[in-house]
């Protein structure tokens, strides 16, 4: 073999052996659009859902919950319909994860209410005492930074102008701090009360939490 | 000795860094063992599951592998090019950045800096930080060469030469993202499409860190401690191309029955199957190469660990393809066998031929007897116990995981709720936080023994 004589030679058919795979498999279809298709059904995640999706990826809630139902009966049976391509259109990263250690997040926006996110984010025993998760009440005493929302909902392609994200910020907190808000007493109880007028990291999570899985029902039902 | 003018001061450091990533990741990694059956560990915002996974692989994979990588991959290619690295400032930069990087990165990760796309979480900054240190590398790797003294590059050269190229292409196309601010980024790629780019990498990064290296390690360090040439010359070089050439088609089978493309989970499953021949190929060449030396295993401690650690490598390579069918990853996706797969992986082949490779290389480097071959047999045993009991355990939570979710009841309807699913695995996780005891400590008697090799005397006769 001549070529284990010739270092940068190898080198480069070495890289040539790893790329035939690679532009086969991933390369190409990052370019075909029945990748990744889209659906006017599924919606960018609002300026607020997104900080949410970002506490959700810092927190790493990613590393114990998938959130990609497969088509197999019982798992459909378990958390609902499997999920589609077309739902992920807007995810920046996927988040499908690759451990169930806790259950699948993909259709559980609309399968509580609020209050019972508030409750179990903030102390997973008091509901289920044999859980293994970890309690996160402390997210609730974390004012949400909005500050850099315009910039990350531009960035991913959303579409928002300025004002529509401080609109869509503005309304989710009227919504969670008004006086008829249905899950007032559970936010109320976790979140400190200089906070109660406030939006907070937990606010944000739980609006996350809320819309997955929602927009393909509008899909499925057309089709 | 003619090793006068070899640079063995980088290959120190870099050993010793490992060993220092390898328990720093082996503490979190128990700590977290421990929160997954009791959740009061999760103390601070920092010590959470969460924030303390990413800790954990990015530690022992890129602090703990990668300084045993570097370290071994600059002794292997001054010993075979006989030449002193071309670079040594470039070498000792390296190691400083290098571990710059991964302190920072480790900081990082547990403020919660996390891309969240699996071994490649590092925001950014840090990014750029580790293609810089890899290009230091990669600068070394081909000056050396290039001027080599010895015509024939052998075998090990051929691995560390593949992995550079690979881990350049793998790691840049996987990172490219937009940056929001100094601590936040989007990836270029969405849904289905960063799915796919993401398992590419996270597989091959596995491969080319986890395969690929060790490898270069076992076909050097192997026939250097058993004094027996390696036993087919031919079936290396069939093995490393086919390795190379089919390693890149299989990322996908870590989407299997995902809204990925069928078409692309399908071609990673057959190539899967296709990756059993190259792997076994040096799974073969390794028991050959003891053919008729086989009393070595009584004799030679290190002949224990490179044939434990092949053995491992052996049937790691089998069981993953296995579970990349679509049958049986429906079963076991998700669930806890995944887990003890991996570890077999990194607890036995990786760690295995590593600390061999080590305890070879560290008196020669050092002109010292080893402390204690005593010690060495302790470490060895105790990390075999240690890991078999942890991926056993592991396999047997993952089957009766993956069976209490698809179990129904007669009339259709499910048997077990999602809870009962987790919460009776955890006198498994409990013996698993027992068997990464064992193994923690057949770890620090790894470390133990090679501090005190390197505070003795140096040898008279060389001196």
């Amino acid at each position: 073999m001549g070529i284990t004589s010739k270092p940068v030679v190898f080198a480069v058919l070495a890289a040539v052996v790893i790329l035939i795979g690679t532009t086969v498999t991933v390369f190409i279809p990052l370019f075909m659009p029945s990748t990744q298709p889209v659906s006017p059904y599924i919606k960018p995640y609002t300026a607020v859902e997104q900080e949410g999706r970002d506490i959700y990826m810092r927190e790493g809630c990613n590393n114990c919950h998938t959130q990609t139902v497969r088509p197999l009966r019982t798992e459909v049976l378990r958390y609902g319909e499997y999920s589609k391509p077309e739902e992920f259109a807007y995810d920046r990263p996927f988040l499908w994860g690759s451990r169930r250690t806790g259950p699948d997040l993909n259709r559980v926006g609309g399968k509580y209410p609020d209050s019972w996110h508030y409750k179990h984010t903030a102390h997973p025993q008091s509901m289920f005492e044999k859980s293994n998760m970890p309690p996160y009440g402390w997210l609730a005493k974390n004012r949400l930074d909005t500050g850099y929302s315009f910039k990350k909902t531009s960035t991913l392609g959303y579409g928002y102008s300025e004002s529509e994200v401080q609109q869509q910020i503005d309304q989710y907190r009227a919504t969670v701090t008004s006086a008829s808000y249905p899950s007032k007493e559970s936010r109320d109880q976790i979140t400190p009360p200089e906070l109660q007028r406030e939006l907070t990291e937990m606010d944000a999570l739980i609006a996350y939490l809320q819309k997955l899985g929602r927009d393909v029902k509008k899909m499925e039902a057309k089709k | 000795m003619s090793d006068s003018g070899y640079n063995y001061r980088v290959v120190r450091g870099f050993a010793f860094s490992a060993l220092f990533w390898l328990v720093i990741g082996l503490v979190v990694g128990l700590w977290m063992a421990f929160e997954m059956f009791d959740p009061a560990l999760n103390l601070t915002p920092w010590l959470t599951f969460g924030r303390l996974r990413v800790v954990h692989t990015n530690g022992l994979g890129l602090g703990f592998g990668l300084a045993a990588i570097f370290a071994t991959s600059y002794y292997i290619l001054q010993r075979l090019t006989r030449i002193p690295l071309l670079f040594p400032g470039l070498a000792q930069a390296h190691l400083y950045v290098f571990n710059a990087a991964i302190a920072l990165g480790a900081l990082s990760l547990f403020a919660g800096m996390n891309t969240t796309r699996e071994y490649g979480e590092l925001e950014w900054p840090l990014d750029i930080v580790v293609v810089i240190f890899w290009v230091m590398f990669a600068i070394n790797v081909f000056g050396t060469l290039i001027k080599r003294k010895e015509k024939q590059m052998y075998i090990s050269l051929w691995y560390i030469i593949s992995m550079t190229v690979a881990i350049a292409i793998l790691y840049i196309v996987n990172n490219l993202e937009v940056p929001i601010n100094l601590f936040k980024s989007y990836t270029l790629y969405s849904g289905a499409n960063d799915a796919n780019v993401e398992w590419w990498y996270g597989h091959n990064v596995v491969g080319f860190i986890f395969t690929v290296p060790i490898l270069a390690m076992f076909y050097y360090f192997m026939p250097k401690s058993t004094g027996l040439p390696i036993y087919s010359h031919r079936l290396s070089i069939v093995s490393f191309w086919a390795l190379n050439f089919a390693y890149l088609w299989t990322g996908a089978h870590h989407l299997m029955l995902t809204p990925l493309p069928e078409w692309i989970q399908t071609v990673a499953m057959a190539f899967s199957i296709f990756l059993i021949a190259p792997s076994w190929g040096s799974v073969v060449n390794g028991y050959y190469t003891l053919q008729g030396n086989w009393d070595q295993m009584r004799t030679n401690y290190l002949t224990k660990f490179f044939i434990a650690g092949i053995t491992f490598y052996g049937l790691q390579t089998l069981q993953g393809p296995l579970q990349g069918l679509r049958t049986l990853n429906a079963f076991f996706h998700y669930t806890d066998w995944v887990v003890g797969h991996v570890h077999m992986g990194t607890m036995g082949w990786v760690t295995m031929v590593i600390s061999a490779s080590f305890y070879y290389m560290i008196p020669r480097i050092t002109n010292r007897e080893l402390y204690s071959v005593k010690l060495a047999n302790t470490h060895f045993w105790l990390i075999l116990v240690g890991q078999f009991t942890w991926t056993i355990t592991m396999w047997i939570a993952g089957i009766q995981q993956g069976a209490m979710w698809k179990a129904t009841n007669p009339d259709g309807s499910l048997m077990y709720n999602f809870l009962d699913t987790v919460s009776s695995l955890y006198p498994y996780y409990k013996l698993r936080f027992g068997a990464g005891v064992i193994y923690f400590i057949g770890i620090l008697v790894f470390a133990w023994n090679l501090i005190m090799t390197v505070r003795r005397e140096p040898n008279q006769s060389e001196a």
